[in-house]
């Protein structure tokens, strides 16, 4: 309770949560506000915003309604971003928490691994994963999280590496306690906070990930997605530059939002950093 | 000569990183529907089985793969990164007809944000809790969230197609024939975008943890010591704080390399440069297997070439380091 009255005394967090309820509002809303499929013919192609009524945020160079992939692209920004955090966290976790426990060669061996992911530019092993296995929703959501595991897997480790030479760890060996309960039950639930905190940024980068994909056309082109939009109106940017400005927008919102709630998490979860900004 | 000592070493020690690297690549690359011989096919509109398995045994694409990873490795040793079948000349002349521009967009971009970062963290810092502070971190949270693409296209809008002040994309003029100055000025206003571009999301990390390393030295006993001497506050921040909290930031510097190749393949095809990333994007629509894995070698080189020089670096900025163990 204490953690929720210093979250919600930071305004920073506040604004935070509220726009991130506003994207989440407009991806359940999608399918209500806009029933038919939102890469569907809609009318004549680049209006204008306001320039008809039925098109408030104007159609692209397809004839597609803006507003309409707009709502649907925010299901598909969360629904990536959230799966590909999951993904992420589940390899950086299952590799920093064996890596962390056990030391020695499966430390090494991990950590080279580890080392090797950091050192490849991960939009360069996007970019190999999605050539080698297409680019289906599916396919680049798992791929977001292949390239974005590393951090969170050098952050458990250390979680781990302080914690397995604790007093109640070494109790729980004497109650007879095996190798794989210690890790789950005992050490995971302390090791967490730090990384459920990191997940923001996890998240916020692999929405701008997929978002950049999209734009260079290798994500999934039967899906509605906010970078698939900027791309489609790269052409047409010299005169109608609203095609790729709206859902720009709708991403930096979007991301700013994920950012935030994070750092408002960080902030009330560790409060031994109040005071020092 | 101890620093050399030591960062050699960690030079050593990323050799086998950079194996596990492209045997993993390689590995995955096999997974891949369709080779170089099947894309060449496809661009020529088809061609007869029998001069396909000419091409394949052509390009060494017969063997079996662990003969053609060890065949790879072992041609690496000898910095024979192949031949590019798309292109028609050896990989290793396709990337370095690219790399310039790639390399020209990285050391500006990096040195823009590292510099706007220090300055605009220190002064953040300086200015705690109050409207500079506050303006800031805010306009940083913002860089942090946008996409470098899009921010890209709307300084296309705004600069190039609005005001006319700078070139759209491209790395020159192109015919204009300039020689000299007059070229490296036009070059210069053409990579303005580009570095803005990709430099803000970078400054916007520079300047958080400029911000924070800032705050931490400053609450310090020997800056306490530096004021009691009866220094001045800007030498104070000068000459004694900024030298130590630049120190994270010079990690970071390794750290973000590879950030910086990943978001040039963005940048460099929303402004039409003919550098390193394009190509690589060009490789994978192009399925040219040669070209994207010498790519990567030479990008994992660069990440690695550019941590070493960090390792010096940073020896030289903190004494303490010690060059032994």
């Amino acid at each position: 309770m204490r953690a929720v009255r210093r979250y919600l005394r930071s305004p920073a967090a506040v604004i935070g949560l509220a726009l991130l309820a506003l994207v989440v509002g407009v991806a359940l809303a999608a399918p209500l506000a806009f029933p038919g499929d939102p890469l569907g013919l809609a009318g004549r192609p680049l209006q204008w915003p306001g320039a008809n009524p039925r098109f408030p945020l104007g159609t692209d160079p397809s004839g597609r309604d803006i507003a309409a992939q707009i709502f649907h692209g925010a299901r598909t920004s969360l629904l990536i971003g959230g799966v590909a955090t999951a993904v992420s966290l589940g390899i950086g976790i299952g590799v920093g928490a064996a890596a962390g426990f056990y030391g020695g060669w499966m430390d090494d061996a991990l950590m080279r691994v580890t080392e090797a992911f950091q050192t490849l530019p991960g939009f360069l092993l996007l970019l190999v994963l999605v050539a080698v296995f297409g680019s289906a929703i599916a396919t680049v959501t798992l791929a977001i999280g292949i390239v974005s595991w590393p951090a969170t897997a050098r952050l458990t480790r250390a979680e781990f590496l302080t914690l397995r030479s604790r007093e109640f760890v070494q109790s729980c060996r004497t109650l007879g306690m095996g190798n794989a309960r210690i890790m789950l039950r005992e050490i995971l639930p302390n090791a967490l906070p730090p990384v459920i905190v990191y997940a923001g940024v996890v998240m916020a980068s692999s929405i701008l990930l997929e978002s950049a994909l999209a734009f260079l056309n290798l994500s999934d082109p039967n899906i509605a997605s906010w970078g698939n939009l900027i791309g489609a109106g790269k052409g047409v940017l010299r005169v109608q530059w609203y095609v790729s400005a709206i859902p720009g927008i709708a991403i930096l919102l979007t991301v700013l939002a994920v950012s935030l709630v994070g750092q408002g998490l960080n902030d009330a979860l560790n409060p031994r950093l109040e005071g020092r900004g | 000569m101890r620093v050399l000592t030591l960062a050699g070493r960690r030079l050593l020690a990323s050799l086998p990183t950079l194996l596990i690297i492209l045997a993993g690549l390689f590995l995955l690359l096999q997974l891949a529907p369709g080779d170089t011989v099947d894309a060449l096919m496809a661009q020529m509109g088809g061609g007869d089985p029998a001069m396909m398995a000419q091409l394949r045994s052509f390009y060494g694409l017969d063997a079996t793969v662990p003969v053609q990873l060890g065949r790879y490795l072992l041609r690496l040793l000898s910095f024979n990164l192949g031949y590019s079948a798309i292109y028609g000349k050896p990989v290793a002349t396709v990337i370095a007809e690219r790399l310039p521009a790639t390399l020209l967009l990285m050391v500006s971009s990096l040195g823009f944000a590292f510099a706007g970062g220090v300055a605009l963290g220190v002064v953040a810092a300086r200015r705690i809790n109050r409207w500079p502070d506050t303006l800031i971190s805010t306009v940083g949270l913002i860089f942090y969230a946008t996409p470098s693409f899009w921010l890209g296209l709307m300084g296309i809008v705004v600069f190039a197609v609005r005001l006319g002040w700078l070139p759209p994309g491209g790395l020159e003029e192109v015919g204009a024939g300039h020689a000299g100055a007059r070229r490296a000025l036009d070059m210069a206003l053409h990579l303005l975008l580009p570095t803005a571009t990709l430099s803000l999301i970078f400054l916007a990390t520079y300047l958080r943890i400029m911000r924070a390393a800032m705050l931490e030295v400053m609450g310090q006993d020997f800056i306490r010591t530096a004021r009691a001497k009866g220094l001045s506050e800007t030498a104070v921040v000068v000459r004694h704080a900024l030298r130590n909290a630049m120190l994270p930031m010079v990690t970071l510097l390794g750290l973000q390399v590879g950030n910086l190749l990943g978001g040039s393949v963005v940048v460099e095809s929303v402004f039409a440069l003919p550098g390193l990333g394009r190509l690589a994007y060009e490789a994978v629509v192009q399925r040219d297997l040669n070209t994207l894995l010498g790519i990567v070698f030479v990008s994992a080189l660069l990440v690695i070439a550019a941590n070493f020089a960090v390792d010096v670096l940073y020896a030289r900025l903190d004494p303490r380091i010690p060059g032994e163990r």
